[in-house]
C-alpha cells in the first residue's frame, strides 16, 4: 500500500512464503503493489517456517517476532483464509477476480488440489497473471520432488561451482537460490503484468528454480556442451580463482588477526607491474609473472606469496592500498562492518526502519536501487496473522461488519 | 507473441549489464548492445570455442549476449557520440555500467539524451550507486565487501572463505537492474514518463546475504561459514555425504515423520540390505512420531536417538548408491535432499530434458550449440533465445537511422 510507487494500482494475490516466494512479492510490496499474503488460519500461518522462528526481533518472541519473516514480508498486507472450507473458497473467488496476479511457491500442484490451478483461476478473470515458483517445476518426471535453496543450488550446479579444490562442495552459506529464485519471480511476474497491460493478455508462468540457477553458470555450460569439457575435472572448482575472465593473481588472502581475509583481483599485466612495484619484494620480480600466462602456470605459488604478504597486515589497509593504486581489492567484511560501519549500504538508504503493529520498530533490508521518480518505500513490517481482514473482507470484498465476525467464529478467517 | 516486443533497450557493452540485458533480449525487447570499435572487451573473456581464442568465440559472450543485436559505436568521437544519441532517442531503456563520470564528461549522460521528462527509463549499475565513490572492482571483490564471501567456505576456518562461482555479484545487480527497469516500464505505461535507475553492486550483494544480515539485525550475532551448508551463528549438523560413485548428496532436512522413517525401512527392505542396516530397529520406533519438532529433539531422549537414526539411515544408503540414485530414491519417498551436480550433468537430467532446459541454438551453416534454457516458462509469451551478435553484425540499423534522420 505504498503510496505513489510505480506499481500502484496493482494488486497481487500473494500465497508466497519463505524467502523464495516471499522475496519476490516483498520487491514488488517495495515498488508499491498491494500485496495480500494469504495465510491458513488453522495452521496459524505456520506453513511459512519463517513465521515466529528465529532471529527474533530484539527481545520479542512467538509468532509475529520471526526476524526472516518480518524483513520477507514487509510491505504487505495479510489475511487468514481456511480453503478447506467452502466459504472461505468463496471469498479467494473474489480476492481473486479484483487482483491483477496470483502467486505462490507450494510444492507443484498443491494450489491445483486447493481448486485454484490455472484453468479455474482464468475461469474467475480471464486475464489473470499467474506466477507458480517451485524447485523443479510444475511439469516432468521430478514435478513432485520437494526443494528448499540448498537443493536447487545442490542440484542446478551452483553448490559444485563453490569450493576449493581436493575437498567438499563448499556450497552457499545461505539460500542463495531462495534470494535469487525470488528475483526471478518478481521479474517474472513484472513482465507477465507488462504483457497483459499492453495486450490484455494473461498467463500462467512456470517457475522452476533450480532451471533459473542452471542459466547462472552459462560459460562453463558452453564449455562442456561446445568443447566437451566437463566442469568435474581434475583441480576444479577453485571458485577464488577467476578462469571467466581469466586473471591472476585473483583470491582471498588472510589478513593480520583471527579469521580476517583480504580480496584481489588482478585485471591485466600492467595491472600486476604495478602491483608488484606496491609489494616491492624480489619475488615479484620474477619476470615469467610479466605475462598471464605465466602467472597462471604458478598459480599455487603466487598465491602462496602474495599470502605472505597480505598476512601481515590489516585487511583494510591492504584493500585501501591496492585498491590505491587503481586494482580491485576490498577486505572480506564481516555482517557488523558492512551494515553498521559501511557507508555505502546505510548512505544508500539500504536498512530500513519498519513499524509492525505487534513488534514496534524494527530494522528491514530494503532494495539497492533508486528510481528518480518513484523510488521503492517500505515503512510497515510484515502483517500479524489476519491483520487486514477487515479491509480485505468487508472494504475490497464488499462483506458486512457482521458477515465478517460470522467467518471469525465459524473459523473460516 | 513475446512479453517485451516493442521495447527497444541500448546496452553499452560491459560484463555489468551482459545479464540485465539477455534476460530482457530473451523475452522479445529489442536489445542492441554497443560496443567500441576493438569490440566489447568481454568478448576476450575465456573459454573460446575449441579453445580458439577469437573475439567471435567467446562462450562468456555467447552466453550473456543472446538474443542481442550489435552495433559499434566510437563515443570517443564526436559523429560517435551523435550516433548514440540518435540510437537513444529511439530507444524505451537505456542500461549502462560506465564509470561514474564518463558519461557526462562527454556529454552524454542520463540528463543529457534522456532528460526529465523523457520517456526513456536509464538504468546505471555502479559499484556502490552513482551518489558514492567507486573503487576498482570485480565481482570477487564485491562478493567480499558485499556479505556474501563472509558467509560461503569450510568448517575449518584456516582456509579463506570462498567466492559462490559463476560470477553471482554480476548478476544479482542484473537481476535487481531488471526488477527496477520493469516496475519503471508500468509506471511508464500511465504517466509517459522515464526515470533513472541507479543500482548499486555492493548494496545488491548485501542485500542477498539471507541470515547473515537477518541475525546481525534482529539479534547482534555474528554467523560463521560450515562447509555445504548456512553458516550460523553455532555449529549444526553436516548435510552433505559422499555416495557410493564420489558424488555429494545435500541431504536437505532429514526424516522426522512417521512415514517417512516408515519408507526409509521399505526402501531398505525391497534392497535387500535390511540384514546389514543397523538402523532398522530405531526406524520402527519413529512409528510413534507424527513428526519429530525441534523442541522434541532436545527435550524427549527417544525422539532424538529415532530422529539420528533416520540421518544414520541416509548415510548408511549413500555408501551402497550413487548419488543420483539416492536423490531420486528419497524424494520418491518424500523427503528433500539434492544430488550435487556439476553444471552439465544438470543439463543432462532426463528431467530437465524432458522439460526443455537445454536449447540448441543455431550459428548457421548448419551447426548449433546447446545452451541452457529458459528460467521461467511463459505459456503466452514463451523465452526464445537466437545465438549472440558479431562485432558490429548490426551496423546498418545506424545507416538506417541516419538516413531516416536526414543525417
Amino acid at each position: 500500500m505504498t503510496a505513489g510507487g510505480a506499481l500502484e494500482g496493482v494488486r497481487i494475490c500473494d500465497f508466497t512464503g519463505q524467502l523464495a516466494g516471499a522475496g519476490a512479492t516483498k520487491i514488488l510490496a517495495a515498488f508499491g503493489a498491494e500485496v495480500i499474503r494469504i495465510e491458513d488460519p488453522v495452521r496459524r500461518g505456520k506453513w511459512d517456517i519463517l513465521r515466529g522462528s528465529p532471529p527474533y526481533v530484539g527481545e520479542h518472541r512467538g509468532l509475529e517476532a520471526g526476524g526472516a519473516f518480518n524483513n520477507h514480508n514487509a510491505g504487505k498486507l495479510g489475511i487468514t483464509l481456511d480453503l478447506r472450507t467452502s466459504e472461505g473458497k468463496e471469498l479467494l473467488a473474489d480476492l481473486v477476480r479484483i487482483s491483477d496476479a496470483v502467486t505462490e511457491n507450494f510444492a507443484a500442484g498443491v494450489l491445483d488440489r486447493l481448486g485454484f490451478g490455472y484453468e479455474r483461476l482464468r475461469e474467475l478473470r480471464e486475464d489473470i497473471v499467474y506466477v507458480s515458483n517451485s524447485g523443479f517445476g510444475a511439469t516432468g518426471p521430478y514435478a513432485s520432488f520437494k526443494s528448499w535453496g540448498p537443493i536447487a543450488q545442490a542440484v542446478s550446479g551452483l553448490t559444485f561451482e563453490s569450493g576449493l579444490p581436493d575437498l567438499p562442495p563448499a556450497g552457499w552459506g545461505y539460500s542463495f537460490m531462495d534470494h535469487t529464485g525470488g528475483y526471478y519471480m518478481a521479474i517474472a511476474t513484472l513482465m507477465a503484468l507488462f504483457h497483459r497491460h499492453r495486450t490484455g493478455e494473461g498467463q500462467w508462468v512456470d517457475l522452476a528454480c533450480i532451471e533459473a540457477a542452471g542459466t547462472l553458470h552459462g560459460a562453463t555450460s558452453l564449455d562442456a556442451t561446445v568443447n566437451g569439457r566437463p566442469a568435474r575435472r581434475e583441480g576444479m572448482p577453485n571458485s577464488n580463482r577467476s578462469r571467466s575472465p581469466a586473471m591472476a593473481p585473483h583470491g582471498i588472502y588472510p589478513a593480520a588477526g583471527e579469521d580476517e581475509w583480504v580480496a584481489i583481483a588482478v585485471r591485466s599485466d600492467e595491472e600486476w607491474q604495478r602491483l608488484a612495484a606496491l609489494i616491492g619484494e624480489s619475488w615479484c620480480g620474477d619476470s615469467s609473472w610479466d605475462r598471464l600466462v605465466g602467472r597462471l602456470a604458478e598459480e599455487d605459488r603466487l598465491d602462496e606469496l602474495m599470502a605472505r604478504w597480505t598476512a601481515r597486515q590489516d585487511k583494510a589497509a591492504v584493500a585501501a592500498m591496492v585498491t590505491g593504486i587503481g586494482l580491485a581489492a576490498a577486505p572480506v567484511l564481516r555482517p557488523g562492518e558492512r551494515i553498521d560501519d559501511d557507508p555505502r549500504t546505510g548512505g544508500f538508504g539500504l536498512w530500513v526502519d519498519v513499524e509492525h503493529t505487534e513488534v514496534g520498530t524494527s530494522r528491514v533490508e530494503g532494495l539497492p536501487v533508486h528510481l528518480s521518480e518513484t523510488d521503492w518505500s517500505l515503512d510497515r513490517g510484515a502483517p500479524c496473522l489476519g491483520e487486514h481482514n477487515r479491509y480485505v473482507i468487508c472494504d475490497l470484498l464488499g462483506r458486512t461488519e457482521s458477515q465478517l465476525e460470522a467467518l471469525v467464529e465459524r473459523g473460516v478467517v | 507473441m513475446s512479453a517485451l516486443g516493442g521495447i527497444r533497450v541500448v546496452e553499452l557493452a560491459s560484463e555489468r549489464t551482459a545479464l540485465a540485458g539477455k534476460l530482457l533480449a530473451d523475452m522479445g525487447a529489442d536489445v542492441i548492445v554497443v560496443e567500441p570499435p576493438e569490440g566489447a572487451a568481454t568478448r576476450s573473456y575465456e573459454p573460446f570455442a575449441g579453445d580458439v581464442p577469437d573475439p567471435e568465440g567467446s562462450l562468456w559472450w555467447w552466453h550473456y549476449n543472446t538474443s542481442k543485436r550489435s552495433v559499434v559505436i566510437d563515443l570517443a568521437t564526436e559523429s560517435g557520440r551523435a550516433d548514440l544519441a540518435m540510437l537513444v532517442g529511439t530507444a524505451d531503456v537505456v542500461l549502462e555500467a560506465e564509470p561514474i563520470g564518463t558519461l557526462a564528461a562527454a556529454g552524454i549522460d542520463h540528463p543529457d539524451l534522456a532528460p526529465p521528462g523523457s520517456a526513456v527509463v536509464w538504468a546505471s549499475i555502479t559499484h556502490a550507486g552513482r551518489a558514492m565513490p567507486e573503487g576498482p572492482a570485480t565481482d570477487l571483490t564485491v562478493l567480499a565487501e558485499g556479505g556474501p564471501v563472509w558467509s560461503c567456505g569450510y568448517d575449518d576456518h584456516s582456509l579463506p572463505p570462498v567466492r559462490g562461482g559463476g560470477n553471482q555479484g554480476l548478476h544479482t545487480a542484473c537481476h535487481y537492474a531488471v526488477a527496477a527497469i520493469l516496475a519503471a516500464l508500468m509506471w511508464r505505461e500511465t504517466s509517459g514518463r522515464g526515470q533513472h535507475v541507479d543500482v548499486s553492486m555492493v548494496a545488491a550483494a548485501n542485500a542477498t546475504t539471507e541470515f547473515a544480515t537477518l541475525w546481525w539485525l534482529n539479534a547482534g550475532q555474528t554467523v560463521h561459514r560450515q562447509t555445504g551448508r548456512h553458516a550460523h551463528t553455532s555449529p549444526t549438523e553436516v548435510t552433505q555425504i559422499r555416495c557410493r560413485d564420489g558424488r555429494w548428496l545435500n541431504t536437505g532436512v532429514p526424516p522426522r515423520q512417521a512415514r517417512e522413517f516408515a519408507a526409509l525401512r521399505g526402501w531398505i527392505e525391497e534392497l535387500g540390505l535390511a540384514e546389514e542396516c543397523t538402523t532398522m530397529e530405531l526406524l520402527k520406533l519413529g512409528d510413534g512420531y507424527d513428526l519429530i519438532s525441534v523442541f522434541q529433539l532436545s527435550e524427549d531422549p527417544l525422539a532424538a536417538e529415532v530422529f539420528q537414526a533416520g540421518r544414520d539411515t541416509i548415510e548408511f544408503l549413500s555408501s551402497h548408491l550413487d548419488a543420483h540414485d539416492l536423490f531420486v530414491g528419497l524424494q520418491q519417498r518424500g523427503m528433500a535432499c539434492g544430488v550435487i551436480y556439476s553444471p552439465e550433468e544438470m543439463m543432462n537430467d532426463p528431467h530437465f530434458v524432458d522439460r526443455g532446459f537445454p536449447v540448441e541454438i543455431d550459428y548457421g551453416d548448419g551447426v548449433s550449440h546447446v545452451h541452457p534454457g529458459a528460467p521461467y516458462r511463459f505459456t503466452a509469451t514463451p523465452w526464445a533465445a537466437t545465438r549472440a551478435p558479431r562485432t558490429g553484425e548490426h551496423q546498418a540499423l545506424l545507416d538506417g537511422l541516419r538516413d531516416a534522420s536526414g543525417g
